[in-house]
């Protein structure tokens, strides 16, 4: 296997919470080249932020790494301590948030916030982070840097604030940039510069990209690649080719489904997917989509689906991949 | 800013203005007079006494006399301490309260602070719910509860120290103890709830995100949003503490403004009262403009109006 | 990863589809609970209220229900039984002991008049528990009622009202409530001779003017957090979306007013209660409370604090009690709180 810039191998990461234990990610296997963009898509709780912090290791409280491994650019990001992790957390890979209203801190300017993120990685003094400060402003598409830099975040609007952010995480030119749904709290014109704005960045700086989304558009049109999570589980992943049209999993199936899609010719009809999520706290036995699935099997209750290879690097765990190759199997018998 | 600060002036010597007219009227509104509980006094005394500091005049007109005094920053005569300036008892009282006040709350803070800090770090280990116990029993203790029984312990019990006056440190000790334990007891409370707050706010998790150390995190992005209730509370608290309080200058024996507010009350003082009153009230509205210049530095987002 | 990694262990009837019923089995749903229950359920569950809780009801029982069967009662004064240590008898008892009569022990002494202090101490704090009860019942009903016709009606009518508050807030607490139970005992006396206000005489002129006192002065607290919730909740998005849906005024009240404000109330009123003992017997401290021979805690301590260094036991026993009162009501109201405010929710 050649080196990834992430590997993430059968990684168990629990929190253990006054209820009892939380299988966040059960088994989650990823990786991730360089200057590649991975879409990671999922409903709300299924792990897919939490992935991202286990890769940037600030995994919150009472979560932690049960097994498995996080490698990141050769470190062994389970294995070091807070210090060296703090020398990669915003050097070698940088992290942009949800909702842009809150994720700065409201009682310091722009500025301040930005070159914090300058001086601790680089020895550039305060005059020379100042002056790359305006300059990432500048790079972020924001105008009149010099006058923003002294301006605070509740001065600035939603849009504008998760620039900011991008120019926080580019401080240091990381080689990932890994993306927690930067547009779900923004309007949809900006949702749409945001991304745009990620992309040419993405492409200027060569860096890689983890996506993370509920959004299907979203990743369609920007990913390389696509993984599906669900309770804690990778249930598909594939190249976004794979995953719009060679679709394997029930859950991703569903998905598609309710998604409306401009190119088709016929109207057809948007369908959610019934039911809700498991409960994390009492995981079901067999597939954590069992009960919402609308070709549910017997075996499906039972036994969590192993994965099953359909090309390099697209695979899925579904007991239907089974029983179409079981079928097989039994007419190659008679 | 200038414009808000004389708009400030303005609201400051009207509440001013208001509640001495307040104190005024509702201090004569109350049956008795200065010089009813002296039964040495022979009648035609007492109408001397009164015409000499004009209580014979008709309520409003001693009201606009005494309104016009103020202006002139006469505050009158005390009418229980004979040839004594009530401005000159409440310059020589008040900073007897006032070092007391100040040195109490001076250590509420430096305690207060940081013990609420480390409880909000270590939540729902040993340490936090010690601190927790601890502070909440300190503000279910009546401040006379801890005068009295610390004077007992260490006075008289223990005599490590002395009981009476403030001739040396050694005075101060009880005094501040006692008037700094209960919001000691409060800052810790507030500080641990608000620190909590702070640190689950999302700017820490991007904070941590950029890789800034956790000495970093804390006291650069957490400790200036966390404060900003106890300085809140700090604010009347302090108007309080420095003019002395009653109860702990009675059981230590400190010649303080509280203490003599409280007795001229009694007395029916009426000059002392309303001078105490006055003066009392323009230091609290001092304080709370200084809290609200306070709150605008540590927090760019309020707007002052 | 291997193809069938499973498949000589599978059968066909695994892959046959599987009943609704049997999948609904697998759905394990944590039941939905209404706000009271669940704030009920979690209340329960916290330890410390509920120990507070046992407290608050076992001293309320020893305050209000046993001092009416108390061998002593707290102004009785006994000859000879002056300042006795706890559990000590007079002269006279010990004889009656000697003759074979039983003595109800004084298990606290009793005072310099010859006062049994056990009871004095119940008495006490029964007084100082209904004024904390009735006081913060006063004002929570002024509180309430003044806070949320300020943030119903906003603009100047809040400005102004809000601004009789800070007046308030600004003249010292001393003053007021000493003039204010000056000012209003003479006329609670002469109220008091009229038959319709007997029971003034019977609680007590002083009693009567402390509840005054308070509601005039402490209701501003009260006020302002009610007056800061109502703004929240009538500009918050759920109320919009209520009234969106064609909710009326009442039900928006009752159905989401209401329900998220009473838990700030119940709090609010709850932690008051502390506060004022705390305030009464400060008062009483300060020889301004209730009048003698009628005991608060305040004013037995105050009294205790002058023979302290003969019998100390005097001053700790109500310092303690008046203590643990306030303690256990806070320790409550947080359990409260923490109970009602759904952002707790785990």
């Amino acid at each position: 296997m050649s080196e990834h810039l992430v590997d993430i191998r059968n990684l168990h990461l629990s929190f253990f919470t006054p209820a009892g234990e939380v299988k966040a990610l059960n088994d989650v296997s990823l990786f991730l080249d360089e200057g590649e963009v991975l879409g990671v898509v999922g409903e709300s709780g299924s792990g897919k932020s939490v992935t991202a912090s286990a890769i940037m290791g600030i995994t919150a409280d009472p979560g932690r790494i049960v097994s498995g491994k996080v490698i990141f650019n050769g470190h062994d990001i389970g294995s070091l301590d807070e210090k060296e992790l703090r020398k990669i957390r915003g050097k070698e890979v940088s992290m942009i948030f949800q909702d842009p209203m809150t994720s700065l801190n409201p009682v310091y300017t722009v500025g301040n916030q930005i070159e914090e993120a300058i001086l601790l990685h680089t020895d550039k003094n305060k005059q020379e982070a100042r002056e790359r400060a305006v300059e990432l402003l500048r790079l972020v598409g924001i105008n009149e840097p010099e006058k923003r830099i002294k301006q605070y975040p509740h001065e600035l609007s939603g849009g504008m604030r998760q620039r900011v952010m991008i120019a926080i995480a580019l401080a240091c030119e990381p080689k990932l940039l890994i993306a927690d749904e930067p547009t779900t709290a923004l309007d949809v014109t900006i949702q749409a510069q945001i991304l745009e704005l990620i992309m040419e960045l993405k492409h200027k700086l060569g860096m890689a990209v983890i996506l993370i989304t509920h959004d299907l558009g979203i990743v369609s049109s920007m990913c390389d690649r696509i993984a599906v999570m669900y309770a804690g589980k990778v249930i598909e992943c594939g190249t976004t080719d794979d995953i719009f049209y060679n679709t394997k999993h029930e859950y991703t199936k569903g998905l598609l489904r309710s998604v409306p899609n401009l190119y088709e010719e016929e109207s057809t009809r948007l369908v959610a997917i019934e039911g809700t999520p498991v409960d994390m706290l009492n995981p079901p036995a067999g597939c954590p989509f069992a009960p919402r699935c609308p070709q549910c099997m017997k075996i499906c209750l039972k036994e969590m689906p192993p994965y099953h290879e359909f090309s390099d690097i697209h695979y899925s765990a579904c007991w239907l991949t089974q029983k179409a190759e079981f079928e097989e199997a039994g007419k190659g018998e008679e | 800013m200038t414009k808000y600060i004389i708009k400030r002036l303005v609201m400051a010597v009207l509440t001013v203005f208001i509640v001495a007219t307040l104190t005024f009227f509702l201090m004569n509104a109350v049956p008795g007079g200065p010089y009813e509980a002296e039964k040495s006094i022979s009648p035609q005394a007492k109408a001397a006494l009164e015409a000499k500091f004009g209580l014979d005049q008709p309520l409003f007109t001693q009201y606009l006399t005494y309104m016009k005094n103020i202006l002139h920053g006469d505050f009158g005569p005390s009418l229980k301490q004979r040839g004594r300036e009530v401005i000159d008892i409440i310059l020589t009282k008040f900073p007897v309260s006032a070092k007391v006040g100040g040195l109490s709350v001076l250590v509420s803070l430096i305690v207060g602070i940081p013990v609420g800090c480390i409880a909000a770090l270590n939540r729902g280990k040993a340490s936090d719910s010690t601190i927790i116990v601890i502070a909440t029993i300190g503000i279910a203790v009546p401040s006379f509860v801890v005068c009295s029984l610390s004077m007992y312990l260490f006075g008289v019990k223990l005599g490590w120290l002395p009981t009476v006056g403030l001739m040396s440190w050694k005075n101060y000790i009880m005094p501040v103890f006692a008037l700094s334990f209960y919001p000691t007891a409060y800052i810790v409370r507030l500080m641990r709830s608000s620190m909590l707050d702070a640190l689950g706010q999302d700017y820490m998790r991007t904070a941590r995100a950029k890789g800034v150390s956790e000495a970093v995190s804390l006291f650069k992005h957490a400790l200036r949003n966390a404060i900003l209730p106890v300085v809140t509370y700090v604010g009347p608290m302090m108007a309080y503490t420095l003019t002395g309080s009653f109860i702990v200058e009675k059981v230590f024996t400190i010649p303080g403004l509280g203490g003599e507010f409280v007795s001229s009350i009694t007395n029916r003082d009426y000059m002392m009262i309303m001078g105490t009153t006055i003066f009392l009230a323009t230091l609290m509205v001092f304080i709370n403009f200084v809290v609200d210049i306070v709150y605008k530095i540590i927090d760019p987002r309020i707007n002052l109006k | 990863m291997k193809r069938f990694p499973l498949s000589f262990q599978l059968k066909a009837e695994d892959f046959l589809p599987a009943s609704d019923a049997e999948k609904q089995e697998l759905v394990v749903m944590r039941e939905s609970v209404g706000f009271w229950k669940d704030s009920l359920r979690r209340l329960v569950r916290n330890k410390v209220a509920m120990v507070s809780l046992v407290v608050i009801v076992i001293i309320m029982f020893f305050s209000f229900i046993v001092p009416s069967f108390y061998p002593y009662s707290y102004e009785q004064q006994q000859k000879g039984a002056e300042n006795m240590r706890p559990m000590t008898y007079s002269q006279e008892e010990q004889a009656r002991i000697d003759a074979g009569e039983k003595v109800f022990p004084h298990f606290l002494g009793t005072d310099k008049l010859g006062r049994d202090y056990a009871v004095r101490i119940m008495v006490g704090s029964r007084i100082s528990l209904t004024v904390g009860l009735i006081a913060a019942a006063i004002i929570l009903f002024i509180g309430a009622l003044y806070g949320s016709i300020a943030a119903f009606f906003g603009g100047w009518v809040d400005i102004i009202m809000m601004r009789i508050v800070d007046i308030i807030y600004t003249i010292p607490d001393v003053l007021l409530i000493v003039l204010i139970s000056f000012a209003i005992r003479r006329p609670l006396e002469q109220l008091s001779e009229q038959p319709a206000f007997h029971w003034i005489h019977t609680v007590g002129p002083n009693l009567v003017s402390i509840f005054i006192v308070f509601a005039l002065l402490y209701w501003v607290g009260m006020a302002r957090i009610v007056r800061s919730q109502v703004l929240v909740l009538r500009e918050s998005e759920y109320v919009t979306a209520a009234r969106a849906l064609g909710a009326g005024n009442g039900r928006i009240v009752r159905k989401h007013l209401l329900t998220n404000c009473i838990g700030t109330l119940i709090v609010t009123t709850t932690l008051q209660i502390p506060s004022s003992i705390f305030t009464e017997s400060y008062l009483s401290f300060l020889g301004l409370g209730v009048a003698a021979p009628l005991p608060s805690l305040g004013s037995l301590a105050s009294s205790a604090i002058n023979g302290m260094n003969t019998y100390p036991y005097l001053l700790v026993a109500p310092a303690v009690l008046i203590s643990l009162i306030i303690l256990s009501f806070n320790l409550f109201g947080d359990g409260l709180r923490d109970a009602f405010d759904p952002k707790m929710k785990k």
